[in-house]
């Protein structure tokens, strides 16, 4: 075990950690912060996407050891944003979940959408959400889901 | 499935990171984006006795425009390259490659150097530093040596470089501002690797013409005067045979439509 200290969601922890452990069971196992899922754990599904640094990354693939004085966003770290909270309601109004399993990592890759390419149309949504596997949806909801949150932002900007 | 044990250690710079494998085993292995050695250890398939972070060696991260060419460092991630960490023309070829590998998730922590030691022979970055007449600057414990992108990998996940060996950064060729380039993967779904590569580099200032047919069994087939392959598309499906794919099959059948594709994209531009 190896001593950790980084942020999770804005506070400081300081734990020790074997370096085998990857970031999405020190949050699930010992952090009981669940709202991080579990896919494929090689990083095809997108289930276990959440911001490293405030950048998009797959925990399955991050090793925690490697988190040393990082910042990190969890799905329950969102609350107070409020591109996620448009997101939410859009995700909610236009379908795009079913079970749910892949919304968290749907809900960061959506957000790094919105903010990174505010010129995205439909196909390059489809794009950048390649990455990010749903069985339920058929996608559909998703891609208005997220298309809806970028042309609200951007006609809020133009009437500026 | 979760990965096995390992220790760990973090290196601060290329003299620390040599050290940690000096004083550890041969079966210590050098840890970057973690985007294709964290899936081997998930699955199992490796089991390296001691991971030596180089994520926080800052020289890795740095990219220069000498006056000879290019100096990328291995550090440097996908997206970083995406979004236009390398300058001029050359990067701009390269962050259009960048935006084709994965996913934003994986580019965020992917970097250049890990995907060429890593050797998987659908690997952009394999094939295009090869087009482009790339050579890595390697590291070793016992002195530094310079790699030809080129003759860099030898079969599926296997390298010329030595377990020791750090690649430090990748050097290009100064490609003129009259350079032309072009790239086709060709995959069923964006963010997977490829099932056939084809690229062309023409530089007609420096009298450079090169084609690279990627996704193969083992190195990229690079064709270092392709000028004739440029003239003529029928030249296209002999490249591929030559390249070791058997006539007839879909392999040489994808791989020679990658070809023409990537030629008629260098002739639009
Ligand atoms: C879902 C998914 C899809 C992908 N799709 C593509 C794709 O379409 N195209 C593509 O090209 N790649 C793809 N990749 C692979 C991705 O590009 C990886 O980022 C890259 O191959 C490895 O880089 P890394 O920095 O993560 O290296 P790591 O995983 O950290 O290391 C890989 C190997 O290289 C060694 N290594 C790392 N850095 C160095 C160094 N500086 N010197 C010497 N050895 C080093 C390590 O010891 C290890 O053996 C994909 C990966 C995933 C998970
Ligand atoms: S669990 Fe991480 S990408 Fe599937
Ligand atoms: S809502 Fe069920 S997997 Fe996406």
């Amino acid at each position: 075990m190896k001593p950790l200290h980084f942020t999770v969601n804005g506070k400081a922890v300081v734990t020790r950690v074997a370096p085998r452990t990857h970031l999405a069971d020190l949050l699930r196992e010992e952090l009981r912060l669940t709202g991080t899922n579990l896919g494929c754990e090689h990083g095809v599904c997108g289930a276990c996407t959440l911001e490293v640094d405030g950048a998009p990354a797959r925990s399955c693939l991050t090793l925690a050891i490697t988190c040393e004085g990082a910042k990190v966003r969890t799905i329950e770290g969102f609350d107070d944003d409020p591109v996620m909270a448009a997101l939410r309601e859009a995700f909610s109004e236009h379908h795009a979940l079913q079970c749910g399993y892949c919304t968290p990592g749907m809900l960061v890759t959506a957000r790094d959408i919105v903010i990174r390419l505010p010129q995205a149309d439909e196909a390059r949504i489809r794009e950048e959400l390649a990455g990010n596997l749903c069985r339920c949806t058929g996608y559909v909801g998703i891609v208005r889901a997220i298309a809806s949150v970028i042309a609200a932002r951007n006609s809020a900007a133009g009437g500026r | 499935m979760k990965a096995p044990a390992f220790g760990y250690e973090r290196a601060h710079s290329v003299e620390e990171a040599l050290l940690f494998y000096a004083s550890g085993d041969e079966d210590a292995k050098y840890l970057a984006g973690g985007q294709s050695l964290g899936p081997l250890l998930n699955l199992r398939l490796a089991r390296p006795s001691m991971l030596i972070d180089v994520r926080s060696i800052d020289e890795l991260r740095e990219c220069t425009q000498t006056p000879d060419g290019l100096v990328i460092g291995a550090g440097v991630t996908h997206a970083a390259i995406e979004d236009g960490a390398v300058p001029g023309p050359v990067g701009a070829f390269l962050a259009v490659i960048a935006h084709g590998i994965a996913y934003r998730a994986v580019r965020n922590r992917g970097t250049l150097g890990g995907s060429l030691a890593h050797a998987d022979p659908a690997a952009d970055w394999v094939s295009t530093m090869a087009l482009l007449d790339a050579q890595l600057d390697v590291r070793g414990v016992t002195g530094e040596r310079q790699v030809p992108a080129e003759s860099l990998v030898e079969g599926p996940l296997a390298t010329k470089l030595a377990p020791d060996e750090l690649v430090v950064s990748v050097r290009l060729p100064g490609w003129s501002a009259a350079a032309r380039f072009s790239y086709y993967k060709f995959n069923r779904k964006p963010g997977e690797f490829a099932d056939a590569i084809a690229g062309f580099a023409y530089d007609p200032e420096r009298g450079v013409c090169r084609a690279v047919i990627g996704a193969t069994d083992g190195a990229p087939a690079v064709i270092a005067d392709a000028l004739e392959l440029l003239a003529a598309a029928e030249a296209s499906e002999a490249a591929v045979t030559a390249a070791g794919f058997e006539p007839g099959s879909f392999e040489h059948h994808v791989h020679a439509v990658a070809l023409r594709r990537a030629r008629d994209r260098l002739i639009a531009r």
